[in-house]
């Protein structure tokens, strides 16, 4: 790409190309993510091509990215010449031929499977909410995701024609370094990765440190559980990440980039390498971009499975072939980062945001969120929940807003008991503080933490001990054994978990945990250690009583635990004597008349907790 | 693949000859270190001994150091493993929706502990700590494919799709 005016050129012939095929033929869109593959898009994708070969039809078949609703997957969009881009959601092979005979042949959407639409600048059908109308979407703010589920992940002709790389070309040749980077301060970007720190204060102390040689990089090895926002970035829309890397590193002064990416996500790295190959084909990564001197290439790492090389320390020793372990700070990376040269080191998501804030400006990007976080967040919504998905929400929205008016609330008869944010280095937040804006610093207070966007929603059914319990056995495994605090401590921690969790909890226990805790925390080497007490501090606080009943009376309040040792028994009154508990016993220890109230015989039972989980009427619990 | 000690010099290099293809694509350089082993691992199928010491002896390292790094990271396997590898996923959303129960029913069905290889090298099973569908939990991936909202009962489904066959059909020839 020689100048701005030759990328403006190419916009518009792309848009008009991308205009006259809509026109030209119906387009049948899949949802192409991992989570839509492994719902089954691919037998969704090889039943819309034999139909369309049976009955020998023109129409263009196209992928899209992960739009975030996972609950519906596997996802088909149909949109025929001058009409709406209609979606139908849990789509069976089945249902195929029905949709292509009515909806693509006939013009009749079939209404029963359709979700929604989106407009397109077409006018709509009747019988089908709007996007906008959905409460999982009309409450989203999606910046970041924008363009995720809507485009062709692996053409870059779509992404430039809805307006890609334009903020690269202004950025590199109408602004400075220097006021691309004062841009993203007055934006008030902070990092996605977790910690939130100022992104343009970052790039400033970066392109501040003299040296021949200096490297940017994306920090893609999102390991936290229950977190998948940067695989969907990358796999939906992987040229907004790679966009704002090229504007980071004409701001920083960098030639070299790395994309650090999980082996766990090969589709990523597809769509990635397509992507960079794209962008080289169009003189976007290269020599002299724009015509502005500026030259830069990037590179892709496959990380080798080790939570810790999310640090960003350990990293950069992973990228530089060792073993990815974590070193003091400082010296920072913007002073001696990669093989000694200062490097910058961003998430993916905080790149995701960079192009909006050049193109629309530091002000509109700080018009939204609250005063200390600006912009949007995107939330990996998982566990007891109606809608699981990926959603963008700006900074500021309370956690109730996020888990019932988006989320659906939870699924019937489950009542919600905490919210888990942060994954392993963040905590549980009880349902009493659902309405705390999340924000860094409220997250923060209540002992959480933003982390990477993992929001797991836990019910009455979840024993908080059990995922404290979990997480550090989390953490404890992904220890890299490089100092004492973290590698012994969480060890000490875990065992103690352990025990309270079998019913071998002694008193004291609590203390001693919150005691290695604090040390933990204040003396590890990396956040690794520095957070990973966190889980438990925080279900401590919140939840001491379930503590307290394992150890105290042996009772596991929420049946998690199989081995607290009190055993199960029937409340009379609300057994119907089904039998059900009878036939998963291992032990036969139940018995009973049918229709009458059965009995668990104290002696045999194995307090394993089947019966209590197959009881219809949740009339089995364990006694105190 | 067998012992190979005690092999005389030709044998030994035609053995280690699908290393020289993967050493030939990079520069001889520490920093390829992690790649190599990568390749190294997909053309074997896992990290032999001897495949170690010839990536240290041409990389101009220690062997400890390659064997540090090999060890490190849970992508390495120093073991031979299955012709299919199954990953179930043992992360927060599949932890709360059953995930525990779908490894039991692995476990059952494939005879093996997580961790383990199945005698006929047909499968290896491990857990990951999230593959990132959380969205499908409960998911299990074998191979390069996810399978989400598996359970209990559907796995021995799954998993028979990607036995060998044990006999090849003439008439689909
Ligand atoms: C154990 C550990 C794991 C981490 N994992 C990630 C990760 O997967 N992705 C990420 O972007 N940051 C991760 N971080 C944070 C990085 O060290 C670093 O702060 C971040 O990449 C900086 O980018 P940001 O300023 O854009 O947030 C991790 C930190 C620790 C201590």
């Amino acid at each position: 790409m020689r100048s701005a005016k030759e990328l403006n050129e190419l916009r518009a012939a792309l848009a008009q190309q991308l205009a006259e095929r809509k026109r030209a033929k119906p387009r049948i869109i899949i949802g192409m993510g991992t989570c839509g593959i492994a719902a089954g898009a691919r037998e969704i994708l090889k039943a819309v091509l034999r139909e369309v070969e049976n009955r020998r039809l023109d129409v263009e078949v196209c992928q899209t990215g992960c739009i975030g609703m996972c609950q519906y997957e596997p996802l088909l969009d149909v949109q025929l010449p001058g009409g709406p881009r209609v979606t139908y959601g849990s789509v069976a092979v089945k249902d195929v031929p029905r949709i292509i005979a009515s909806h693509v042949m006939g013009g009749r959407v079939v209404e029963e499977l359709a979700v929604a639409q989106m407009a397109d600048g077409e006018p709509l059908v009747e019988g089908v909410p709007t996007y906008d109308e959905l409460d999982f979407f009309g409450r989203q703010l999606r910046i970041a995701l924008a363009n995720c589920g809507r485009i062709d992940p692996e053409s870059i002709t779509e992404y430039i024609a809805c307006g890609g790389y334009a903020a690269c070309a202004k950025a590199l040749t109408e602004m400075t370094p220097e006021e691309v980077i004062s841009e993203v301060k007055k934006a008030g970007l902070r990092g996605r990765g977790g910690a939130g720190f100022p992104t343009g204060l970052k790039w400033e102390l970066t392109s501040r440190t003299p040296s021949d040689k200096k490297y940017i990089v994306c920090n893609a090895d999102e390991g936290d559980p229950g977190a998948f926002m940067d695989r969907s970035l990358l796999e939906g829309d992987p040229h907004r990440v790679i966009e704002g890397m090229i504007i980071g590193a004409y701001a920083i002064g960098a030639d070299e980039g790395y994309i650090y990416v999980r082996a766990e996500y090969p589709l990523a790295i597809k769509r990635l390498e397509i992507a960079l190959k794209q962008a080289r084909e169009q003189g976007l990564l290269g020599e002299n971009l724009f015509g502005s001197g500026f030259s830069f290439d990037l590179h892709i790492k496959k990380g080798a499975g080790a939570f810790v090389c999310g640090e960003e320390t350990a990293l950069m020793a992973s990228i530089e072939g060792r073993r990815g372990m974590p070193r003091p700070k400082p010296p920072f990376p913007s002073v001696s980062g990669l093989w000694g040269k200062p490097t910058n080191i961003n998430n993916v998501e905080t790149f995701a945001n960079v192009a909006e804030i050049i193109d629309r400006g530091a002000e509109w990007f700080a018009g939204i969120g609250t005063e200390g976080s600006k912009g949007t967040k995107v939330f990996a919504l998982t566990g007891k929940i109606a809608h699981t998905g990926l959603v963008e929400v700006p900074m500021g929205m309370s956690l109730r807003e996020v888990i019932y008016d988006i989320g659906g609330g939870l699924p019937a008869g489950a009542q919600l008991k905490a919210v888990q944010i942060g994954g392993p280095s963040g905590g549980c937040i009880p349902a009493e503080l659902l309405d705390l804006p999340i924000d860094y610093e409220s997250l923060r207070e209540v002992g959480a933490m933003m982390g990477s966007g993992g929001m797991v929603v836990m019910d009455q059914n979840t024993c908080m001990v059990d995922v404290a319990r979990f997480f550090l056995k989390f953490t404890q495994n992904e220890s890299c054994g490089k100092c004492t605090p973290c590698r012994e401590g969480t060890k000490r921690m875990l065992e103690i978990l352990d025990r309270i969790c079998s019913g071998d909890g002694k008193d004291g226990d609590l203390e001693l945990l919150e005691e290695l805790a604090c040390h933990i925390r204040d003396t590890s080497l990396c956040q690794l250690g520095g957070s990973a007490p966190n889980p438990v501090l925080s279900t401590l606080q919140y939840f001491r009583d379930e503590y307290e009943a394992h150890i105290r009376d042996k009772r596991c309040p929420a049946n998690v635990c199989a081995g607290t040792s009190a055993p199960y028994q029937i409340n009379a009154a609300v057994c119907i004597g089904c039998g059900l508990c009878v036939r998963v016993c291992p032990a036969g220890a139940v018995s009973g008349e049918r229709r009458q109230p059965h009995h668990i015989d104290a002696g045999s039972c194995l307090v394993c907790g089947a019966c209590a989980a197959k009881c219809p009427v949740h009339a089995i619990a364990q006694g105190a | 693949m067998g012992c190979i000690c005690g092999q005389d010099k030709q044998s030994m290099q035609a053995y280690l000859q699908p290393l020289q293809q993967v050493l030939n694509r990079y520069a001889r350089e520490e920093r390829f270190l992690v790649p190599i082993l990568q390749d190294a691992q997909e053309a074997y199928g896992y990290l032999p001994a001897e495949v170690m010491r010839e990536i240290a002896r041409s990389l101009n390292i220690s062997f400890t150091k390659v064997y540090g790094v090999a060890t490190f990271y849970s992508q390495f396997h120093l073991r031979p493993r299955g012709r299919n590898v199954i990953k179930v996923c043992t992360g927060t959303a599949c932890h709360v929706r059953g995930g525990g129960e779908v490894l039991k029913a692995i476990q059952n069905v494939l005879g093996i502990e997580a961790g383990g290889t199945t005698p006929d090298l047909e499968f290896t099973l491990e857990t990951v700590a999230c593959i990132g569908a959380c969205g499908l939990a409960p998911v299990i991936m074998i191979n390069d494919d996810t399978h989400g909202r598996v359970n209990p009962e559907n796995i021995k489904s799954i998993l028979d799709g990607y036995r060998q066959p044990v006999h090849t059909e003439v008439a689909a020839g």
